[in-house]
Order: structure tokens, then sequence, then C-alpha cells
């Protein structure tokens, strides 16, 4: 198994991530499409890791793993806060950045 | 002490005088006002004799001075400096001008008494005298602009003087334009002379002009053009004529000071100074020649018919300027300087004994109801009549000597200055009459009932405190005496001032007798001695013909007056009314008011107009609007786009990435 | 044998990621990260990373998802309604993420990286172990590993603050 394989479909997980982001309005699920680019890049590093030969890549995936982790901590803190403000947990009704 | 550092105190003094008096007006006691200004103006002339006789210990042919204060702007060519020149023309001029200025000042002290703006008066004209001395003293054609400007707002701030009065302010704004039309001419002048010669300095270009220029060059005739703009607007010769009557809304010191001895003089001095171009142009020392002899006789025939008394002697000025003017042109400096000197002797007294009769008739002006004051004010009118006699050339008196002194030099250039010269003495002889018109209407006769009241009483009549012309209500608060009015008899210091005058234009002439003395001349001469015209000295005895001639015609019309006024008063209505055309002529100024309201005024203000309603709004306006307008749109359409949607972000976002990544993919392959 | 695992990890890892964004629901989406996660976690065992194939597991699938599904309990969520409000984004999106599939590939691929056609070394047993793992994290990148654990107590304290019922809101 050469690593292209899994650095294509890492891209392709990648890719996919992008996509959910830009067409699903619950703040929750786009939550999870960044957990999934997240993960992408954790395949990409760890397949890279394996091409090299040492370690180093699979360290880099665990701190990614560790920030993803503490990402979703705050997040998930700001959309039980939305809700206890009884604020429509819709992406598109918090519209105060409008300019 | 040297002589220039004597003329930096002439120039100290004023101006210390000037500023102490303006900034301490809440403080100083009127009179204090009025005798630290006097002191001002006297402390001068004494530095101004202290010159003289510092100049005198020279030799003679080296009796130039030049002193630099401060370097003013020295780069790219340019050397600007503000710097004096002494020689004896210029400590002529400061003699005149101080001594008549301390007369003056001594005379105004007792006249404006009862005014509200004393202050502000004195030091106002304490700064005039100032500005007139920094033109007269200035060594290089900048600090003579600087003291031109400075002398035209002067007279505009003195002519103004009464603020509050209308007519005051308008003819103190007509002044003050024509007087800057003529600074354009200098300023022009200047810029061509420092273009041709590269120096502003006066030793320098007058070193350089003759060797730079050939005769009646264009340049150099332009110079002298552009000069004479601006001598004959500050002189008030035709056509920039039009301010000087107006000026009479002064108080009468003023138009003493301002308007008869000094300021308008300035254009003679100028010519005067300026002699070594103009003599390399002859052509326009000839243009200034007619002009002044144009003005001589145009200003006598409207002197003839006015009925407002300082109006009439404005124009009597004129037409000695216009003396002054010719001989100058013509190259008979000293004696058109001689002129200047005894001019300013017999016309500030004249305006001061007219100053004092208006008092009388509680400020009205209007000869036609005078009369009588022969009577009621001795001391006025023993001095008036001394300076008429001055002004009419009445043989002996000061006038007499120097007017005459210009004729017959320009009988000794020969050609067309002999006519020139016939149409001067044509001129004398209007001089005298209307002279003596006004002096015979005024002094004998059957005294008017302010006169009646003085002779009765003791005291001035109180007239109604309303301007003739435009019947408003005078505004004492700001100046303008109210009820109080000052004539010569009941004030000491202007029976001194007064009478000091009367004596210098009696016997004021005696220093330059033909064939027997010429201190003025012989004074002036290192001043003049390169010039070729200078050296043409009539012969003594042809001097005395002319003498003769010009006392044969003063009594002409001393003569004539006296038919007309006195013992057939009726003559002159029948004249008006066989010469109805030339007497509304003359009435009406020979229309100049309406020819430059016609040419100048009018077009002017078309142009304001069309700029506002056109170019204003279309253009400037549709550029500013028109830029905002197109900011404000383009701010519109960048605004779209932040909508608030994160995911359009996000889209633009990766839009953005996916962008790069095809460029760098392709600019790598 | 190892291709057909592969193959077969991929196709979860793929379906897992369509379901998670193509779900109404988002209780279904969370289900379907945690399909795509152990997927991963499969993969990650292909590649020799056995220490990070089991924090996959533990840490995310294990704490992280059920975090999400404790709050996605907690907020409900309904579906989302059809209605797109900004014009065009329905069309571009799948446009831009086709397009950013095929830049990244060809940005790999073509990238000349000579050991990507190849099977990569031979590595040693315990490669990828969680005594190799532990060594390193304290030895060559001790300030990371002290920096995460530093970023972990931020996020916790930050979690708890953003959530915290405010004094109004009790009463």
């Amino acid at each position: 198994m050469t690593p292209e394989w899994f650095i294509v479909l890492s891209a392709l997980l990648f890719a996919t991530g992008a996509t959910g982001i830009l067409i699903r309005r619950s703040p929750m699920v786009i939550l999870l499409c960044l957990e999934l680019m997240l993960n992408a890049g954790n395949l990409a590093l760890v397949a890279f890791s394996r091409m090299v030969g040492n370690e180093e890549g699979q360290i880099f995936a665990l701190i990614v793993m560790v920030v993803a982790a503490c990402e979703v901590v705050v997040g998930l803190g700001l959309i039980v806060a939305i809700y206890r403000r009884r604020l429509p947990l819709n992406v598109d009704d918090l519209r105060e950045l409008r300019g | 002490m040297s002589a220039t550092t004597w003329a930096w105190l002439v120039l100290l003094l004023p101006l210390l005088g000037s500023i102490a008096i303006g900034l301490g007006y809440r403080v100083l006691p009127q009179k204090l006002a009025g005798v630290l200004g006097t002191l001002a103006i006297a402390g001068s002339f004494a530095c101004g004799i202290g010159a003289l006789l510092s100049l005198l210990g020279d030799d003679p042919h080296s009796r130039h001075h030049a002193s630099s204060l401060w370097d003013y702007a020295s780069v790219a060519g340019l050397d600007i400096k503000l710097g004096i020149f002494v020689d004896p023309l210029s400590v002529f001029m400061v003699l005149v001008v101080t001594g008549v200025s301390t007369l003056i000042h001594l005379y105004s002290y007792g006249y404006m008494q009862s005014d509200a703006g004393y202050h502000r008066f004195f030091s106002l004209l304490n700064f005039f005298v100032f500005s007139m001395l920094l033109l007269v003293l200035a060594g290089n054609f900048v600090l003579l602009i600087v003291g031109w400007a400075f002398v035209g707002f002067a007279s505009y701030a003195l002519i103004s003087f009464w603020y509050r009065r209308e007519t005051a302010t308008r003819a103190g704004m007509k002044a003050f334009v024509i007087n800057v039309v003529g600074d354009i001419g200098l300023v022009l002048a200047a810029f061509l002379i420092f273009r041709e010669l590269g120096a502003f300095d006066y030793g320098e270009v007058f070193e350089k002009a003759p060797q730079v220029f050939a005769t009646n060059e264009w340049t150099i005739t332009a110079i002298c053009l552009l000069l004479l703009v601006g001598a004959f607007a500050k002189s008030a010769q035709l056509p920039f004529h039009t301010w000087l009557a107006d000026a009479m809304e002064g108080p009468t010191p003023v138009s003493s000071l301002i308007h008869a001895a000094t300021m308008v003089t300035a254009g003679v001095y100028l010519i005067a100074r300026t002699h070594v171009l103009f003599e390399l142009s002859p052509t326009a020392a000839d243009v200034a020649a007619f002009v002044g002899l144009a003005t001589l006789l145009v200003a006598g025939t409207m002197a003839l018919v006015m009925t407002d008394l300082k109006r009439a002697i404005a124009y009597s000025t004129m037409s000695q300027i216009g003396y002054m003017v010719m001989g100058v042109a013509i190259g008979a400096y000293s004696a058109g300087m001689f002129h200047l000197m005894t001019h300013a002797f017999f016309k500030a007294l004249l305006f001061m004994a007219a100053g004092s009769i208006i008092a009388a008739m509680a400020n009205n002006q209007d000869i036609d109801r005078m009369g009588g004051f022969g009577k009621a004010m001795r001391f006025t009118s023993i001095t008036m009549l001394c300076a008429a006699l001055a002004l009419a050339a009445f043989p002996g008196t000061s006038g007499f000597f120097s007017k005459d002194e210009i004729l017959a030099f320009a009988g000794e250039r020969g050609g067309m200055y002999t006519a020139m010269m016939v149409l001067g003495y044509v001129g004398a002889l209007l001089t005298a009459v209307y002279t003596f018109r006004l002096v015979f209407r005024i002094l004998p006769g059957r005294p008017v009932a302010e006169a009646q009241e003085l002779i009765d009483t003791g005291h001035v009549a109180h007239g109604e405190l309303r301007n003739p012309v435009s019947g408003e209500p005078e505004d004492t608060d700001v100046g303008f005496p109210g009820p109080d009015h000052h004539v010569a008899e009941g004030s000491a210091s202007m029976r001194v001032a007064m009478g000091v005058l009367a004596v210098l234009a009696l016997v004021g002439g005696l220093v330059q007798i033909p064939g027997v003395v010429h201190v003025i001349s012989d004074f002036l001469e290192p001043v003049f001695e390169e010039s070729h015209l200078a050296h043409l000295h009539p012969s003594a005895g042809s001097e005395w013909l002319g003498l003769a001639v010009g006392g044969a015609i003063s009594l002409l019309g001393i003569g004539i007056a006296y038919l007309f006024y006195v013992k057939q008063p009726d003559r002159p209505r029948q004249l008006e009314a066989r010469l109805r055309p030339l007497h509304t002529l003359f009435v009406n100024r020979w229309y100049f008011d309406e020819l430059i309201d016609v040419l100048v005024v009018r077009p002017a203000l078309a142009i304001g107009r069309f700029a506002n309603r056109v170019f204003e709004r279309f253009v400037v306006d549709g550029l500013v609007t028109g830029t905002e307008g197109t900011v404000r749109g383009a701010g519109g359409v960048v605004r779209a786009v932040q909508s608030g949607f994160v995911r359009s972000y996000a889209l633009l976002l990766i839009a953005g990435f996916a962008g790069l990544a095809l460029y760098f993919l392709l600019t790598s392959s | 044998m190892e291709e057909a695992l592969f193959f077969v990890s991929a196709l979860g890892a793929l379906g897992g990621a369509v379901g998670v964004i193509a779900m109404r629901n988002p209780f279904y989406s969370v289900l379907s990260l945690v399909v795509h996660l152990f997927s991963l976690a499969s993969l990650f065992l292909l590649l020799t990373a056995a220490f990070v194939a089991a924090a996959q597991v533990v840490v995310y699938a294990g704490a992280v998802m059920v975090l999400y599904i404790f709050v996605v309990a907690y907020v409900g969520g309904g579906g989302e309604s059809a209605w797109e409000p900004i014009p065009g984004q329905r069309f571009l999106a799948p446009l831009l993420g086709i397009a950013l599939f095929v830049e990244l590939s060809v940005a790999v691929l073509a990238s000349g990286l000579r050991a990507l056609g190849e099977e990569g070394p031979d590595v040693k047993a315990g490669f990828g172990d969680p005594a190799a793992i532990g060594t390193l994290l304290l030895e060559k990148f001790l300030l990371p590993f002290e920096a995460a654990s530093i970023l972990l107590l931020l996020a916790a304290v930050g979690a708890i603050v953003l959530a915290a019922r405010r004094r109004e809101e009790a009463a």
C-alpha cells in the first residue's frame, strides 16, 4: 500500500468536510464537519509519518487531536449558551456580523 | 552716530509710538496718547535732522549710504535684505514728512479731542508715518513695495476712520482697491527688474540698468510704465484719481496729512528715485509728463465748480501733484521736489483752516452756505489767506518760486515741452481763480448764521448729527465728534501748528531763489548727478522772466476771482448758464467715475455672478458631490459583501483558497 | 489482505463522512461521525500507528463524541428547512468541494515526492508503539506536550464559563 492512496482518501475526506460546512446550517453539524476536516488532516499526517519512517507525524496527529478536543469543548459550550438564551440555533439567523 | 543709525531711529520712533498707543488704549489717558503720538513724530524729525547733519558732513559725492538690518531672503539668486538707503533725496523726504506730520499731530491733538476714537486715531496716524518713512527710506524694491502697501492700508484705515458711516467705509474701500491696482503695477515692475537685472537693491539696479538696456527698449519702457501705474494710483493722477475726492470722508487731519502732504506725493518720489530708469525710456517719461499735464488741467476745471470745500481742495491737490509729476518726468527733479515741499506746507495749512471752518459750520462742508468768516474767525482766515496766496503762487510766497521753476525748466527743454509750459501757465491761472473763488466765498461778505453765532456768543454752532449725504444719523460712540467741534480760535495746539505752517508757506520759498540761493538743488544734486537732464539749468535771466510771467498770471487770476465773486456775484451764474454743457461736464467730474463703473466694475460684477451661479454650482460643486456620490456608491457595493451570513464568508474563503491553489499549481508545473 | 482492509475502512470513512453532511437529524450525523472515526482508527492501524489508533477510539470516539451526544440530547435540534437564503450556495458548495479535492490530489501526487509511489521504509517492530510515542513526547516534544496540557486546561475553564448559568437566569 503506497501512501498515495491514503493521501487521496484524506483529500477526499477533507473536501467532504468543507462542502458540509458550506451547506449545513446547524452549528452542531458544522462543528462535526470541522471534525471531519481535522481527521482528514490527521490521516495525512500519519500516512506521511509512515512514509518517512519516524513517529514524529504521529505526535503531530496526537496534538491535533488534543486541539480538536479543546475546540469541540468550547464550541459546544457556545452552542449550549446560545440555546439557553433561546436564540435560534441556525447560523443564518445569527447575523450580527452584518456590515 | 552715522547717518544710517539716525535713519533707523527715524523709522523706529513712529512704530513704537503706534504700538504703544495702540496696545495701551485702555490704560493711557487721552491727552497722554496725543502727546505720545506727537512726540514720537517730533523725535523722528529730530533724528532726521541728525541724519541730515551727518550726511552734510560727508563729501558731496559720497552722500549715499545703505544699511541692512537682516537678510530676508538669500536663495536662488534672490537677495532681499531689510535695508535702507540714506541719501539726500530720502533725507529730504524724511524731513518734509516728519516735519509736516509733527505739525499735523499737534493740530489733531486739539481737533480730535471730543472724538471717541482718539487713541485709534493717533495709533493709526503714527503707523502711517512709519509706513511713509519706510517707503521713502527703503533701499530695495521689495521694501519699497512693503512700505507702499502699508501706506495704502493706513490710508484705508484712516479714510474709514468713522467706520459706522457708510459713505466713509465705501470711500475707504474704493481708495484701497485703486491703490491695489497700483500695487500690482509696482510688483510687476519689480518682477521685470529682477528678471532683467537680477537684483532688487537700488544701488545695483541703477548701476546695471544703463549697461543692460538700450534707450527705449520695450522692456525698460514696460518697467517704467508699470512703475507709472503704481505712481499714478498712489498720487491720484488720471485715470486712477477717482478715489481722492471720496477720501475726504476721513477726518480733516487725515486729509491734510495723507492726501495733501505725504502719501499722494509718494508717486512723485518714486519717479524721482527711479529717474535712471525713466531716462532710459524717454517714451515712458513723456507719458508721465502728459498724464501730469492732463491731470493738472482736468483737476483744475473740476475744482472750479466744486461746492464741497474739502473736495475742492482735494482736486487742487490732484492738480498740484500733476505739476510735480510733470516736473520730475521732464527732468526737473529738484524743482519737482521743491514744489513737493512747498505744497506740503500750504496744502496742509489749507486743509487745517478748512477743518476749522467746517467745525464752525457744525460739520457742514457746502461753501454755498458759508460766508463772512473773515470777521468771525480772525486767526483761521489769516492762515487760510496765507495758504491761498502760496497756492495761487502770489509773488514772494513759496508756491511762487517752486511752481514757476518747473515751468521754466520745461521751457528750457524746448520743443513740445514749451507747449507744456504754456499749458502749465494756463493751469496756474486756473489755480489762482479757483483758490480765490473759495477764499472770496468763505471769508468776506455777510456772516451766515453759524458765523454770526460765533461773533455774538463765541461758541461754535451745534448742528444736527446727520450725514449730509446719506441722511443717516452719525454714530458718536465709535468716533465722530459729538456736539463739540473744535475751531482753531479755541485750541492752542491747533493755532501753533497752523501758525508755523503759515510762516513756512510764506517764506519757505526763499531757499531757492534763482540766481541767488539754491539750497535745495545744491543739496539734491549728488542724487541726480549722472542724469543728463538735470544739468539743463535755465539761465537766471529766463528763470526770472518765468517768475515774472507767473506772478502776473497769479495776480490776473486773483483779479478774475475778485471780479466774479466779490464785485459782480451774478457773473458766475450767467457764465454757467451760457456754458451749461461745459459746466455739467466739470461738475460730473468729467464722468470718470461712470466710465470706470462701466469699463471695470460692471464686468467684474458680471464675472463674479457667473462664477457663483454657473461655475461654482456645476463645476466645483458637481465635482465634489460627484466624487462623494461615486465613493458612496462604491462603498455600497462593497458593503453588500458583508451580509452577516457566516456560510457565505466560508464560501468565499474556500473559493479563494481554491483559486490560489490553482494558481500555484499552474505556475509550478 | 491489506488492500481489502484498506478498501473496507475507506468505504466506512467515506460513508460516515457523507452521512455526517447529508443526514437531517443532527443525532444521526453524530452517529455517522462515530462510524467514520472507527474506520479511521483501522486505517491508522494499517499505517502501524497503534497508539494513535487507540487514542482515536478512546479519546475521540469515546470521549468527544459522547460529549457531542450529550449536547445534542440537551439541545435537541430538528431538521433544517429546505429553503436556502444565500443564493448560489447550494450550487457552488459541491463544486468547490470537488475543485478542492482535485487540487489537493494533484498537488500531492504531482509534487515529485520520491517516496510517494513506494512502499515506504521497513520499520522496526515497535514503530508506533506507546513506548516510542511516550519517549518522543517526553524527550523531543516536551514543550508541545506541556503546551497541549495547558490548552486543555484553558478549554475546560472556557467551557465552564461559557455554559455556566448566570444569576439572573436561575431566578
